[in-house]
Order: structure tokens, then sequence, then C-alpha cells
């Protein structure tokens, strides 16, 4: 009523002047928000212009500048490899990964190979030949025992001076000093050089010498599988080659394939391979052999310290039969089968002939 | 302290090779090697441009970042320098450097190659300044003397620079601002990450 009474007193209508006020403060609003975004469509068509302008007509010098900068080669007097070229880019790539992740998970993988053998030989142990029977097989011929010595010394002393060349700033230099280690990997760089040709000829008879016991079949899943008997203690049966040793054949095979192929590269800069062919050998040379010392690693300790009774195998080329049994039953059995004055010695059964 | 760089004036170089000449000719330096050379882009067309190119001497090296020797050091005036009796002549700086500086006096067979040569910017090795077993193996050393490199000292049009940092920028912005050109620190963005 009270509000009524002011109608009445001022002649106009409050509700209505109070919609005006609100109405007007809201345009104001809107407007104080909205109107200055107008510079944005200005400078939005304007730059939309530009750009259709700039697509036609890039600046040419700058294009020029950029091309060198991305390895672009011009002409030159002076002789020689890629002289031609400004700036090479690979190279600060290859430096990343060698400097970086080629060292790191390298020494990483050593590490954990190292580590995991000290756990399973403190946790598991080794597998033991708990009686020997006395009588012996044939498991090595001696063409096959000095190829396995050739190649096994062979590739101790190249993975030792490759190592020193990959680790030895590391490692070596503030064990041995600047001079000291410089001295060595002098030395080191063609002993590395010259015995690769010598290790390439020796892993490549190796290799194909053995291919063919190498050849995966289906005794070899259930083997694998079953984790080699090493955590049960009870083996599966197995032909000459067990599953194990058959997966170290292949990577022995394809590891060498890209070790000694990119080693080749490397080894021969008289061929003028590009840098960018250089670098990528380097990597790969890297990796390959880093797996391959990994590898070898395990097939040291599985060797030797880890089954009883396989060392002699490869030493005297003799085994006991107990350890055949053990580890190669299907091949005992075939030996047995086949030829028992075999066990006296001279011949050895073909590793291909069918299991049963 | 004085930070030394290069600089080339591609809106100079006339293409004489007396960089390289000279070079050759103060440190005697032996067949096969070339410490700086010069490149020609756009060899015979309009827009052609030269470029003279040496070690660029690195703030962050890649050469001796990758040395398995370890055989690289900086200077106080911010020269790389090596020391050859160390050197084994594995490549690996001439893989890792952008501007192909490392030179080999051998590339043969089985990788040798002979110990790795290079730019000084004329200031020698890690032997006794000015002695004759430094100047066999790496050259003249005349920093020590006060000089600057003699390739830039001696470079007809003085397209190339070799000295102070600071100083080459100064000369160098002078000149872009006289032309009205744009400034091309060539090969500045590669070499010098950290302090330009």
């Amino acid at each position: 009523m009270a509000e009524r009474a002011n109608t009445t007193l001022n002649g106009r209508d409050p509700r209505r002047s109070r919609r005006i006020l609100f109405w007007s403060l809201a345009l104001l609003l809107l407007g104080t928000m909205t109107l200055p975004m107008t510079g944005y469509l200005v400078t939005g068509v304007n730059s939309v212009e530009a750009a259709a302008q700039q697509d036609s007509s890039s600046n040419p010098r700058s294009e020029f500048w950029r091309a060198i900068r991305g390895s672009e080669s011009g002409v030159t007097q002076v002789k020689g490899q890629e002289t031609d070229v400004l700036i090479q880019n690979g190279g600060q790539n290859w430096r990343e990964i060698r400097q970086g992740p080629l060292t790191t998970y390298g020494a990483i993988a050593l590490g954990v190979v190292i580590l995991l053998i000290v756990i399973f030989q403190a946790v598991v142990g080794k597998a033991k030949l708990e009686t020997r029977t006395g009588r012996t097989v044939t498991r090595w011929s001696m063409v096959d025992r000095i190829l396995h010595w050739y190649v096994a010394i062979l590739f101790i002393i190249l993975a030792i001076t490759g190592m020193a060349t990959l680790y030895g700033r590391e490692v070596l230099i503030p064990l041995m000093g600047k001079e000291g280690f410089a001295a060595f990997a002098a030395f080191a760089k063609p002993v590395h050089n010259y015995l690769s040709l010598f290790f390439t000829a020796g892993v490549t008879i190796m290799l194909v010498k053995w291919i063919t016991q190498n050849i995966p079949n289906s005794s070899d899943i259930k083997w694998i599988l079953s984790g080699g008997g090493y955590f049960d203690g009870v083996h599966r049966p197995a032909g000459f080659v067990n599953g194990g040793e058959k997966m170290w054949f292949w990577i022995l095979f394809w590891g060498s394939v890209a070790m000694v192929g990119s080693g080749i590269f490397l080894l021969f800069p008289n061929l003028d391979w590009t840098r960018e062919t250089m670098q990528l050998a380097n990597i790969i040379h890297g990796i390959s052999s880093l797996a391959l010392i990994a590898g070898s690693i395990g097939h040291i300790y599985l060797g030797t310290i880890g089954n009883e009774g396989t060392l002699e195998g490869m030493i005297t080329g003799e085994v006991d039969e107990a350890w055949a049994k053990q580890h190669h039953g299907l091949w005992l059995d075939e030996v047995k089968g086949a030829a028992p004055e075999v066990s006296g010695g001279a011949a050895r059964p073909s590793p291909a002939a069918p299991e049963k | 302290m004085a930070r030394m760089k290069f600089l080339c004036d591609a809106e100079r170089c006339i293409e004489c090779n007396g960089c390289v000449t000279a070079c050759k000719n103060e440190h005697e330096v032996p067949w096969g090697v070339n410490r700086r050379r010069v490149v020609t882009l756009d060899d015979g067309v309009p827009g052609e441009r030269s470029i003279s190119v040496a070690c660029m001497h690195c703030s962050d090296a890649p050469c001796a970042a990758v040395c398995p020797v370890d055989c690289f050091y900086t200077t106080d005036d911010g020269i790389v320098l090596h020391d050859k009796d160390l050197c084994i002549g594995c490549g690996y700086c001439f893989y890792a450097c952008p501007f192909g500086a490392p030179q080999y006096p051998q590339k043969e067979a089985f990788g040798v190659r002979g110990k790795m040569d290079k730019c000084t910017f004329c200031a020698g090795g890690p032997e006794e300044d000015g002695s004759q077993a430094e100047f066999e193996k790496y050259g003249r050393n005349r920093i020590s003397e006060g000089k600057l490199p003699l390739c830039a000292e001696m470079c007809s049009t003085k397209a190339l620079l070799g000295g102070d940092g600071d100083m080459v920028a100064d000369i160098y912005r002078e000149r872009v601002l006289k032309r009205s050109s744009r400034p091309q620190t060539w090969g500045w963005g590669v070499a010098y990450k950290a302090d330009s």
C-alpha cells in the first residue's frame, strides 16, 4: 500500500523505472563486453588475408638458410668426403643415442643379466649331476670344440676391446688415467679391427655347421615352456640340442648378422661411406654387440657353474651318460639305439635324425 | 675473457679460397688435410652464396662429447683443441661434428685413419707454446703471439671474421645496419647454443 502511495506521489510507476534501469544496465554491460571484441574481427580478417599473401611469396633468403641447416650440399674446391655439405645434422642424433640410451640401457642390460645369475645361483643353485655312471658318450667332435673355443676366445677379446671404446671413458679413464687409457685404446682399436676378420670367418663356419641341428621342433617348445627344468628340477626330454641352447643359437645367429654386417661398414672408411651410414652402423653394432655380450654371460654361466658336467663336454668332447640322460634324454636314446658302439667314441649321430 | 668465434659474412665471401691456402701454408698441413674449406651454394645461379667453414669451436662440442679417449679440451678463450698423443683415430669426432671439421691424414681399410687434425683457431695444442713439437703436430700458435687466425686476418674482402665473439658481432651488426640487410650469423645457432 505504501508503494501505491509513492506512485501517486511522483506520478510515475516505480516498477517501470526499475525495469528501465535494469535493462539499460544490462545493455551497457553487454556493450562494454562485446564492443572491444570487434577488434578481433578486424585483425582476424586481416590476418587471413596476410596468410594468403605469405603463401604466395615466402622469403627466398630464409628458405636458403633453412636448406643449409638441413644438410643441403653445395660446391667446393676442397676434395674429400662430404666436403660440399656445410652442416650435417645426423651427428647430433648419433651423439644423443650413443651417449644416451645405448650406453645407459646397455649397461643396465649387462647389470641385470649378472644380477639375475647371482640371484638364480643363490636361490635355485646349479643343476647337480647326482650320480655318474662312469660311461661316457661323445658329444662334441674335435672340430666342433676347436670351432667353439676359437670363436669364444675371439668373442671375449673383441667384447673387451669394443666395450673399452664405449665405456672406457667413464670406467677406465678414472682408473688408468687419460694417458694410460689412450695407450691401451690405441692398441685395442687395431686389435679389434684386425681380429674381427678372424672372428667373422669362425662364427660364420660355426653357425653354418650347427644350423641343421638347431632347427626348432615340438619338444623344444615343451622344454622352453617348462623353463628348462631349472625351476622344478624336472628335465623335459630334449634331443642333441635343447630348447634353451637353440634359443641361444638363434640369438647368436641374428646378433652376428647385425654385428658383423654393421662392423664391415665401420671397418672400411676407405670405401667412403657417408657419415649417416657410419652413424647408423655404429648404433646397430653397439646394440647387437651388447645384446650378444649379455647373452654370452648367461651362456657362460649355464655352461660352467650352472649345469654340472656340461663344460667337460666342450673340453674333452665326452659327457657322462648320466648327464646325457638328465639333459638330453632323447639324444641318449638315439645314441644307444642307433649304435651301441658309439659310446666308445668315434661317430656322433646325425642330429637331424628324427627323434623318438 | 674473450670468447673466440668465427663468422663468415656470406654477402662478402667471393670464394677466392685464400683462407684455405693461407691455413695450409701457415700450418704446413699435409696433403689431403684441409682444416678450412669454402662451400658455394646455388653455384652459377642468382642468389649464389659462398661460405668459408672450419671448426667453429662449439660451446658444447659434439666431438669432445663422443671422443672415447677424451682428448679434447676447451681453452679459456673458448677454443676447442685436442691432444694428438691421446687420439686413436677412431673417426667418431667426424661422425659427430656438424661442420665436417675433423680431418684424417689417412683413410684405409681396417679403420686406419691416423691422428685427427683440425682447425686450432691458430692456437696450437697442449705442447709448450711456440715449440717445434707443437708446430709439427698442430701448426703455428698465433694466439700465444697475440695474433688472430690467419685465415680471417688475410681475407681479402674481410668476409671471414675471427676473434672475440662480442667484437665480431659488433662489426657484423654495423655492416648489417649500413646495408640494411638481414643478419645471418651463419652456423652460430648450431655452434654456440649456450653462450650466444
